[in-house]
């Protein structure tokens, strides 16, 4: 049988979310103030990241040497990683947000819920190991086999 | 006083603007791990970013991008501001005006290749 869930309207008159009262737990705190802090970061690198592959460059000059030299240097890795994980996790919370103000029964959130966590670790792992193991000249399993020798 | 009004116009393009982003995210990453598979393979892939469709969706991607930056720093302010709500539709359309401000001149340098026009350099090193 499924359980109803009550909730709180989540609009406010002013298209905005209000901060989750008494009631709603510490982590829909954590995700009010995850949706803040991360959305601030992410101003900076998505505006940067569409400014390096879209203005200073066309995204069709952005080819594989493009990228082996971006990549030589380590910062790259690290900003393009922060991207990649604070984009996934603003992005995957939001959709379980709007998924939350359709589905009213505590089984398919649940349900639902767990499809999101699990495309965000598999869409996470992909990424990452893109972003980790790119070596010009080789291909993500030659660099993989390389790392396992090491 | 709500339905049809500013507050749920904003609403509602944050939230489609967002989804948007995060369904290009998900390709996206699927179309870098081609870069794995060595030069010819992500080489080829990138030329469909050079087609002038793409370059449309692109545009799309920008736009909401921009949208979704912007308005999300007016629902901080009004969150953090006591104030803030009193302007929120004022911030609403200070948030549609810095959009198009800020996505035109990107927008220019999207589609300009299409029009043979290539403000980055060679317009022949431009696969289409």
């Amino acid at each position: 049988m499924a359980t109803r869930v009550t909730t709180n309207p989540k609009v406010s008159p002013f298209g905005t979310t209000p901060k989750p009262g008494a009631g709603s737990g510490a982590w829909e705190t954590f995700s009010w103030y995850f949706f803040r802090v991360s959305g601030v970061a992410l101003i900076l690198l998505v505006i940067l990241h569409l400014v390096i592959m879209h203005v200073t460059n066309d995204v069709s000059s952005t080819t594989y040497d493009f990228v082996a030299h971006r990549y030589a240097n380590p910062f790259w890795r690290v900003y393009d990683l922060t991207l990649l994980t604070l984009a996934l996790l603003h992005g995957l919370n939001g959709l379980r947000i709007v998924c939350d103000d359709y589905i009213r029964t505590r089984g398919t959130r649940l349900a639902v819920q767990s499809v999101l966590f699990l495309t965000a670790v598999f869409f996470w792992l992909m990424g990452t190991m893109t972003i980790i193991t790119f070596q010009p000249g080789k291909t993500v399993a030659a660099s993989i086999l390389g790392l396992l020798h090491h | 006083m709500y339905r049809g009004q500013s507050g749920q116009w904003s609403w509602l393009l944050h939230r489609v603007t967002g989804l948007g982003v995060l369904l290009f995210l998900l390709v996206h990453i699927v179309d870098i791990t081609l870069i794995g598979f060595g030069p010819q393979v992500y080489n080829e892939s990138l030329q469909v970013f050079g087609n002038p469709v793409v370059r449309l969706v692109s545009l799309a991607l920008i736009a909401s991008v921009l949208y979704h930056a912007y308005n999300g720093v007016r629902v901080i302010i009004i969150d953090f501001w006591s104030a803030g709500y009193k302007y929120q539709r004022q911030m609403f359309y200070a948030v549609l005006a810095l959009t198009i401000l800020s996505f035109v001149p990107m927008a220019f340098f999207v589609i300009a290749p299409v029009f043979g026009v290539c403000p980055q350099g060679d317009c022949n090193a431009i696969p289409m």
